[in-house]
């Protein structure tokens, strides 16, 4: 790391050397002080969310917030390297616009309403219980189907492997048939 | 050359870091490799924290951002080169333009604030804390990159990463380019690569030239190089750019002799008197 | 691709492509797509490797590329046909991988007849049902299983009929019993292809695609150049080849371009499919898709309802490796019911749920749109603004009783309700909409764990970093906490119809941290498999038919290799070879490059030095290589199987397709797909012109749907035919994400690319008084939306046989949620579907094109109105 300067004063330090004030003069303590924000942050190693290259991802936490995400140059697919998108996925996962609440519509409703998670967890199974009753097909000409007609489900491919698991098993018990992702479309 | 001179050119700025002087570092930007997909536009506003610059459509091919300012450090330009025909006949150009850090930066010289210093790497960095946004700065650049940053009152431009060099990483554009048409290294070093880079694709890509690795030039030289497929206008960039205090020397000698000659009349004078 | 080679899945990783020598990039702008893939096409470009690429525009991709060739869109088939057709007629075949390593040999039934014969069709033809029967197309003398695709077909067409099981994968000494070697027989697959393709010469090719035969021959000779012992080529597409009415046709001529130049198993070689989201190929290998159970196992279908043994009787195998069927399927009914599934009583089989046709995504719409469908998930889909015809899909979901959207940010799908084209026109009122709409805040990949299979098969673990705040949840965290409280609220007693199967499913999970987060490690556990003594099984040669183990997902068995998260491994990639074995994990068995014995000679020697991969060697009697074999690791070259061999064992030691019947690359396929056994050129289903190469028109197996709010564009034989002249075509651009949902929200990426436009070239800019930076509306019998106009180059007017063709080009991004907001692209285009994959014709369809904005209020009802009218395109219901 840098000397430590000899004189306070930036007019002083110009007579240390930098006699016109354009170097290490001019420096001020806090550029002095200065240095990557991720030097002293905890690394958790990811996978860029986008599409489908799979490039190697570093986040870098500080006091439990993301501070930075960028390239894995460990990675033998990226090398460190990210397009645009994947160079903005801490502001992706910081966006001004995103929701931190749940929200609900009721029917004919004319605006937004709060409603507590638990709540609306309670309220969805509700309703699939429901619907799966109410649209249950036991057969169809002449064979056992038991699925059920009412309800379908899209999403899944910017899913983790693991979700899109539960998900099939999950709707497979429940006998829910359509079932879909972005892979189709 | 003047004592001067030498005194204000970027080997002799780094010098007054004594021995925490580095080796001066600087990119070389491969034109022939780059897809313009602007990474490191985004990669140096996440890393350097700058706001977007407005959303407006310009019709100027993918370009939305228009030019290098205080709050865009890295810059796509796109040029369409069709003349009205067909597809496949024609060129896409495309070049990441940056902070040239010149080897006799106008911005440095004219900054009255001492908020511009040469760094240790021998780049060109504009300190946020002390700078007060007189705008000096962005007139002193030939090349038009300095713009104002309004929210905080100061100017912005590239550092080079000058914190991330501090700690021994690459600025974040070049690491973030997938294509690796931004290579980030010493510029000595860059400067001897881009020319053996500009001869391995003569012949494979029309009009190549180097811009900024001339140390003749009228900035002696930038740390940011360039290969380009066309003359540099054509990317907007000026062909022969010129530090505006490059006769500042002379004006300070012919200064310092009318100076002198006064102090010698006056004295001629008194001495009559 | 599953069934020329044997599995759905890239035959090649993403740092192989470094070592083609020439690389046809189609159907795919990887260059603003993948940008980041894209630096290994750089590598070989800059290793002396020729670029192509083919694509109707002049983009990122183009501009680097050694030769760019714009083609018509939805002309593809006619141009890869007509290579295909260079390299026969000019015998540019790697012979003799062709003849050991394909079907090429295999005779075909005399009963096959060819669209040559039938005017665009092939025999088999069932007008009635819009669809073909397999029968005629069969190998002489046996009939063989597909390895995939009919698994991805309409249950309606009955294929199965007339395959008796009995008869299925005859083979005799490894080999279909009927085959010619030298290739001369007239109904050897070889000649029936040479006959096939012999339309699509290079002047046919010209007039079709608009291109020159200059261009055309260009291409064809690279391809042949770098293709053989010493040098190989690889291909690289993405959605512009499966958005088309043909995309799997599109795919199929690729495959046999690539079989017949002997690249697939080859470094440097193969196909690479570029996928578009993070996990999109994890979604189809554990597949959040109606047809399909995880591993490419088919859902149950009632028209073949029966118990277990008849299932694996039906879409097993008897030879390769889907003759081990019963072992997976077991292992999967064990995984989700437990101990509850034995073998009295067929492992639960009878709880899955039937399939009674075709439940696609399209389909769920239009049952929303007939009422039928009441309830609705949207999981990170923005629907509203990324599906074909999106406009109808806004008017659907306010039929729906209830809506779950799970999402970062309020997207267009969450408020159609209140804010959408149809609430401005009047078309819909928000006070009529009687949907009850539930936004869930999703957390996202940094706020979870979890692991993501990429474009080459590569299963990535990521870690979580930061909890989620408020209410945001993972997936994993709603639908284990959803079906727990449905299991709660259900109770032991319930009179629920079908409650076993909710009662007795595995769901033991254990939940971590303050938000009871299930640990993904476990459900990745459960995927990967254990044995009967509960220890993780290390691969899927270890899977019983007996319930002694348990796996969630076959190909994925060993991901959990020796106790240990696969996925997870990050050995940098200065410490080992350019395959990076240790970097995650790749299905199957960490075999990154796929049928790579085929790397190898029939001798089991590498074609030449300069392409070595895997080999035998022969002191330690056993395949060695840069990767791991996909092949049994101690099979020899000169292995010949008994007659009557099933499973593996059947496969002869110089056949690298492992999962097909006979162990070969089908250039012909007997069984698998809907619409044909070979490609065949057909228009798009909207398309300003008639069909140049047959007289059939388009797809005639394509899945249409005339129907109130999804009317189609008149072609030009009918009347008003002319009122669309223009090619549409969508796309993506690097700086935004589909529907924008993951963009548009992201200041940094909304500046680079803030509004809606349009590509036009400065020829239809002229003719339609177009001004460049100002604005135009684009129109379709399904509606119509503005953009700001691009004057470009880029885009140039086709000319096919005289008459002057124009296209006009449209990003999607746009919609009316985010920091920058634009008309939705999607929504002028009609619902058309592939029948093998039900995927929509995005990449062509017609249009019309007029200068300034599009009139707003009542005033676009009526535009509209008389836009259909006056096309004659008003459906009724």
């Amino acid at each position: 790391m840098k000397a430590k300067p000899r004189f306070p004063w930036p007019a002083l330090r110009q007579l240390d050397g930098d006699p016109l004030g354009t170097g290490a003069a001019v420096q001020s303590h806090k550029t002095q002080a200065w240095t990557a924000r991720t030097t002293d942050a905890k690394v958790v190693k990811s996978v860029c969310p986008f599409c489908a290259v799979g490039c190697g991802q570093k986040i870098f936490v500080k006091d439990e917030r993301i501070i930075q995400i960028e390239g894995d140059e460990e990675s033998p697919i990226s090398r460190g390297r990210l397009c645009p998108k994947g160079a903005a996925t801490r502001a992706l996962t910081q966006s001004p616009l995103r929701e931190y609440r749940v929200k609900y519509r009721r029917p004919y409703g004319t605006a937004w309403e709060e409603l507590p998670l638990d709540r609306a967890m309670d309220m969805i199974a509700d309703r699939v219980i429901k619907t799966r009753r109410e649209t249950w097909v036991a057969d169809h000409e002449g064979k056992p189907v038991n699925h059920v007609a009412g309800i379908a489900s899209l999403g899944g491919a910017t899913l983790d492997n693991e979700e899109n698991y539960l998900m099939k098993k999950l709707y497979c018990a429940l006998g829910i048939v359509q079932v879909e992702n972005q892979a189709r479309l | 050359m003047s004592t001067f001179i030498d005194l204000t050119g970027a080997a002799a700025q780094s010098a007054t870091y004594g021995a925490d002087e580095q080796q001066r570092m600087g990119f070389f930007t491969d034109t022939t490799l780059c897809i313009g997909c602007k990474a490191c536009e985004v990669a140096c506003k996440e890393w350097n924290e700058l706001p977007e610059d407005g959303y407006e459509f310009t019709g100027w091919s993918y370009d939305n951002t228009r030019e290098l300012n205080g709050n865009t450090w890295r810059h796509v330009t796109f040029v369409e080169q069709f003349s009205g025909r067909s597809a496949g006949t024609g060129r896409w150009l495309m070049e990441s333009d940056v902070c040239k850090h010149c080897t006799h930066a106008g911005c440095l010289d004219v900054c009255p604030t001492g908020a511009i210093m040469r760094s240790e790497f021998g780049t060109v960095v504009i300190q946020q804390d002390v700078c007060n946004g007189c705008g000096y700065c962005i007139v002193g650049c030939p090349f038009g990159v300095i713009g104002l940053k309004e929210a905080e009152g100061t100017t912005g431009k590239c550092t080079l990463c000058y914190d991330r060099l501090k700690a021994g990483e690459e600025p974040a554009c070049a690491k973030a380019c997938p294509t690796d048409s931004i290579q980030f290294g010493a510029v000595d070093e860059l400067r001897e690569r881009a020319e053996k880079r500009l001869e391995a694709v003569q012949g494979r890509f029309d009009g190549a030239q180097l811009y900024g690795t001339d140390t003749g030039d009228g900035v002696g030289g930038t740390g940011s190089m360039f290969l380009l497929l066309d003359k540099p206008e054509v990317y907007g960039l000026p062909p022969d750019p010129i530090v505006p205090t490059k006769d500042l020397p002379q004006m300070w000698r012919a200064a310092g002799v009318g100076a002198a000659l006064l102090v010698a009349a006056c004295v001629a004078a008194a001495v009559r008197a | 691709m599953g069934t020329s080679f044997g599995r759905g899945g890239a035959t090649t990783f993403q740092q192989d492509l470094q070592n083609a020598d020439c690389l046809l990039i189609m159907g795919s702008n990887m260059a603003e797509n993948h940008p980041v893939g894209f630096q290994w096409v750089m590598e070989a470009r800059e290793r002396g490797a020729t670029i192509i690429h083919v694509d109707p525009r002049f983009t990122r991709t183009s501009a680097v590329a050694d030769i760019h060739v714009p083609i018509r869109p939805g002309s593809d088939i006619a141009f890869l046909g007509g290579i295909i057709n260079y390299v026969l007629q000019n015998e540019r075949d790697f012979r003799e991988y062709v003849v050991n390593y394909t079907n090429a040999s295999v005779l075909i039934g005399e009963e096959y007849e060819d669209t040559e014969n039938l005017e665009g069709l092939f025999s088999g033809w069932v007008k009635d049902r819009n669809g073909y029967t397999f029968n005629s197309w069969q190998y002489d003398g046996t009939n063989v299983h597909g390895a995939s695709g009919q698994r991805e077909s309409q249950e309606s067409l009955a294929k199965y009929q007339g395959l008796n099981p009995q008869e299925m994968s005859k083979l005799e000494a490894g080999m279909p019993p009927k085959i010619d070697r030298t290739l001369k027989h007239p109904r050897c697959v070889y000649q029936i292809l040479k006959r096939h393709f012999a339309r699509y010469t290079p002047d046919m090719v010209a007039r079709t695609c608009g291109i020159s035969e200059e261009d055309f021959t260009k291409v064809a000779e690279a391809l042949c150049e770098n293709s053989g012992r010493e040098r190989t080529s690889a291909m690289c597409y993405a959605v512009a080849w499966t958005h088309h009415t043909t995309g799997v046709q599109i795919i199929r001529s690729a495959a046999i371009l690539q079989l017949l130049l002997g690249n697939i198993g080859r470094p440097g070689g193969g196909i690479q499919a570029l996928r578009g989201h993070s996990s999109i190929q994890g979604s189809t290998d554990i597949p959040t898709l109606f047809n399909l159970l995880p591993g490419y196992l088919n859902m149950p279908q009632a028209q073949k309802f029966g118990p277990l043994a008849k299932y694996i009787e039906d879409e097993g195998g008897k030879t390769g490796y889907w003759g081990n069927m019963d072992t997976y399927i077991t292992s999967l009914l064990k995984a989700w019911y437990g101990d509850h599934a034995t073998a009295d009583n067929d492992f639960c089989f009878a709880l899955l749920p039937r399939l009674t046709g075709d439940h696609s995504a399209y389909r769920s719409i239009l049952g929303m749109q007939d009422g039928a469908v009441k309830g609705y998930f949207a999981v990170g889909e923005n629907l509203a603004v990324g599906s074909a015809n999106s406009s109808l899909h806004r008017k659907a979901m306010a039929n729906l009783d209830w809506l779950v959207v799970r999402d970062f940010s309020e997207t267009e799908t969450a408020s159609f309700w209140y804010d959408s084209p149809e609430i401005e026109s009047g078309d819909l009122k928000t006070e009529a909409i009687g949907t009850e709409v539930f936004f869930m805040p999703a957390a996202s990949h940094t706020e979870k764990n979890g692991s993501y299979t990429n474009t080459q098969r590569l299963l990535q673990w990521h870690h979580k970093a930061v909890d989620p705040q408020g209410d945001a949840r993972s997936e994993l965290w709603f639908y284990y906490h959803l079906g727990k409280r449905i299991r709660e609220k259900l109770g032991d007693d319930t009179t629920e119809p079908y409650a076993d199967a909710i009662k007795f499913l595995t769901w033991d999970y254990h939940t971590e941290g303050p938000l009871d987060e299930p640990s993904a490690d476990d459900v990745l556990r459960e995927i990967s498999g254990w044995d009967a003594e509960g220890k993780a099984l290390n691969g899927y040669d270890k899977l019983k038919a007996d319930g002694s183990t348990r796996c969630g997902c076959w190909i994925y068995c060993g991901v959990y290799k020796d106790e240990q998260n696969q996925a997870a491994n990050r050995k940098p990639r200065a410490e080992q070879n350019w395959v990076a074995a240790e970097w995650g994990w790749a299905w199957p068995a960490n075999r990154h490059l796929l049928y790579n014995r085929a790397s190898a000679d029939p001798d089991g020697k590498p074609w030449s030095e300069r392409k070595k991969y895997v080999w035998w060697d022969e002191e330690k009697s056993q395949w060695a290589g840069y990767d791991t074999p996909d092949f049994e690791k101690t099979k020899r070259p000169d292995y010949v199987p008994p007659d009557g061999a099933r499973r593996e064992a059947a496969i002869a030691g110089t056949h690298p397709f492992i999962m097909q019947d006979d162990g070969l690359g089908w250039l012909f396929v007997p069984n698998g797909i809907v619409d044909g056994p070979l490609p065949t050129h057909y228009e798009p289903s909207e398309s300003p012109i008639g069909n140049p190469v047959y007289p059939q028109q388009s797809n005639p197996g394509a899945q249409r749907f005339p129907r109130e709010w999804n009317p189609s564009n008149p072609s030009p034989s009918e009347s008003h035919g002319d009122d669309f002249p223009f090619i549409l075509t969508t796309y993506r651009l690097t700086e935004h994400h589909t529907s924008g949902a993951m963009t548009r929200t992201v200041p940094q990426l909304s500046e680079l690319q803030p509004e809606m436009f349009c590509e036009v070239s400065p020829e239809l800019a002229k003719l339609r008084g177009l001004e460049h930076g100002r604005w135009a509306t684009i129109v379709t019998t399904r509606t119509a939306i503005e953009a700001r106009v691009m004057v470009t180059g880029r885009l140039r007017p086709l000319q096919l046989n005289g008459k002057t063709l124009h296209t006009v080009g449209v990003p999607y991004h746009w919609g009316r949620k985010g920091l920058v907001t634009g008309d939705s692209a999607n929504d002028l285009l009609p619902i058309v579907l592939d029948p093998n994959v039900h995927i929509q014709e995005d990449k062509a369809s017609t249009c019309n094109i007029l200068p300034g904005r599009r009139p707003r209020g009542r005033a676009f009802h009526e535009f509209m109105e008389k836009v259909r009218s006056d096309a004659g395109a008003e459906v009724t219901p």
